[in-house]
């Protein structure tokens, strides 16, 4: 019988939730018990479902494993898929980011790393190269890290060129559109107000950003405050943030089909980082960010959690299905595209990451 | 001649179940020459002590007869025959 997974990585271990009709959950064992999980991703290309995921020991360090089972077991090449050259004399910290390519690039995944980094397999995730291009860049000795870390945390390939963006807090926007060969920074409109010069050319947090899926040259940002748009690849930006309740937030969410839809979920200013109010709700907008609806059906009249980054994802169903996780360990679920949450799990440890996937079709 | 290498409990699935290791070196040897050693044999579990720059994780204890190689000459640390090297996690995390 196909049914839903969702995927949650927390502080403290990855959990599953199945569903058939991604209203009432079923929560799996927690695996990785300890582990820190930052990074998770469903690659159900060519008929397969792989997930692999990026934990974090604070003894043992991180590592990617894979598993080609739905979880009953997982595997780790013996020489790890993601190693530093010796000659970086870095060390991987952390696994920010997985991302399947698309289907017309079977085998290739991608991963956003800390140190700043970007990395490609084109073996399903089981070995990773580092990306060069991004590595040598001019501008990396003066990235720097954001509150949670310095890390290449969201990596968007193009379904229709070679061109790919990536988000770096705290370095901004960078495009590539040769394939990941040579990298300009595309920050243009979006505020560093943090910076002396709050419009530099890069140096951005940028928390997250999504593509549109029917114009591929219009991406969404949740910036460190500020919320933007752009319609030319990320030549420039356009702050779409009138209308919601706070200008900042984690979460960038972009609709499986549908062009102009998007979701952020705000939390109030940067001194306070929780929901407005206490009261959580999701954003969407259907028209490229000119307007927003807050959605809250079947959220907890009070939260005080914020939601990170990672911690939210969609699902191409249609409707299509809207997650995300909080802090403070509860996750929600939306079969109606946020018309109405349920409850999928709760006091979990903090939800670092959310992914979702259609198995059993 | 051989050393001593305990493992801790939570990295003996990457020790094929072995807590205790015997490692066989050349008369003059390192604490880094017998993790290298282990390194051939149980590359997993290298990784998970070791990082990719070859230095033993912040968050990760190695001792020779009782003291910290920090202490010493970290992995430069020479070991002597019938020496036990115990590698064990620090206290870290919440």
């Amino acid at each position: 019988m196909p049914s839903t997974i969702l995927a949650i990585g927390t502080k403290k271990g990855l959990w599953f939730a199945t569903s058939s009709d991604r209203k009432t959950w079923n929560v799996s064992r927690p695996h990785f018990l300890n582990e820190e999980v930052p990074s998770v991703e469903f690659d159900t290309r060519g008929g397969r479902t792989r997930i692999l995921v990026g934990i974090r020991s604070e003894h043992w360090g991180p590592t990617v494993l894979h598993s080609d089972d739905l979880a009953e077991t997982w595997s780790e090449p013996d020489d790890g898929a993601i190693r530093f050259p010796e000659d970086t004399g870095e060390a991987l910290g952390r696994v920010w980011q997985l991302k399947a390519d698309t289907e017309g690039r079977p085998g290739v995944v991608w991963a956003g790393c800390e140190p700043i980094s970007v990395w490609k397999s084109t073996d399903g995730g089981e070995h990773f190269e580092l990306n060069r291009g991004l590595w040598n860049h001019p501008h990396r000795k003066d990235w720097g890290p954001g509150y949670g870390g310095a890390a290449a945390h969201t990596v968007l390939p193009s379904p229709v060129d070679d061109s790919i963006h990536v988000a770096i807090s705290a370095g901004g926007v960078y495009r590539s559109t040769d394939g990941g060969e040579s990298w300009e920074a595309r920050n243009k409109g979006i505020s560093a107000y943090f910076m002396p010069d709050p419009n530099p050319e890069f140096g951005q947090c940028v928390h997250k950003i999504a593509r549109d899926p029917e114009e591929p040259n219009t991406l969404f940002a949740q910036n460190h405050h500020g919320v933007y748009r752009t319609d030319d690849a990320g030549d420039h930006w356009e702050s779409i943030a009138d209308g919601l309740p706070a200008d900042f937030g984690f979460v960038m969410l972009t609709h499986p089909r549908r062009g102009g839809t998007a979701w952020v979920i705000p939390l109030k200013a940067d001194g306070e980082r929780v929901p407005p109010e206490g009261r959580l709700a999701v954003h969407r907008t259907a028209d490229g960010g000119a307007t927003w609806t807050a959605l809250d059906a079947g959220l907890p009249p009070e939260e005080f959690n914020a939601v990170l980054r990672d911690a939210a994802c969609v699902d191409d169903g249609d409707p299509a299905g809207v997650y995300f996780g909080t802090r403070g360990g509860s996750v929600f679920a939306s079969a109606d595209e946020g018309a109405s949450f349920a409850e999928v799990a709760s006091r979990l440890p903090d939800v670092l990451c959310v992914r979702v996937a259609r198995v059993g079709d | 001649m051989e050393v001593s290498v305990l493992v801790p409990a939570l990295l003996a699935e990457h020790t094929g179940g072995q807590r205790i290791l015997q490692v066989v070196t050349d008369d003059v040897a390192s604490v880094g020459n017998v993790l290298d050693i282990l390194a051939g044999e149980h590359p997993v579990f290298d990784r998970r002590v070791r990082d990719e720059t070859g230095s033993v994780r912040r968050y990760v204890n190695v001792y020779i007869d009782g003291d910290d190689i920090r202490s010493l000459d970290g992995l430069a640390t020479p070991v002597l025959e019938g020496q036990e090297l115990l590698i064990i996690q620090s206290v870290a995390g919440g």
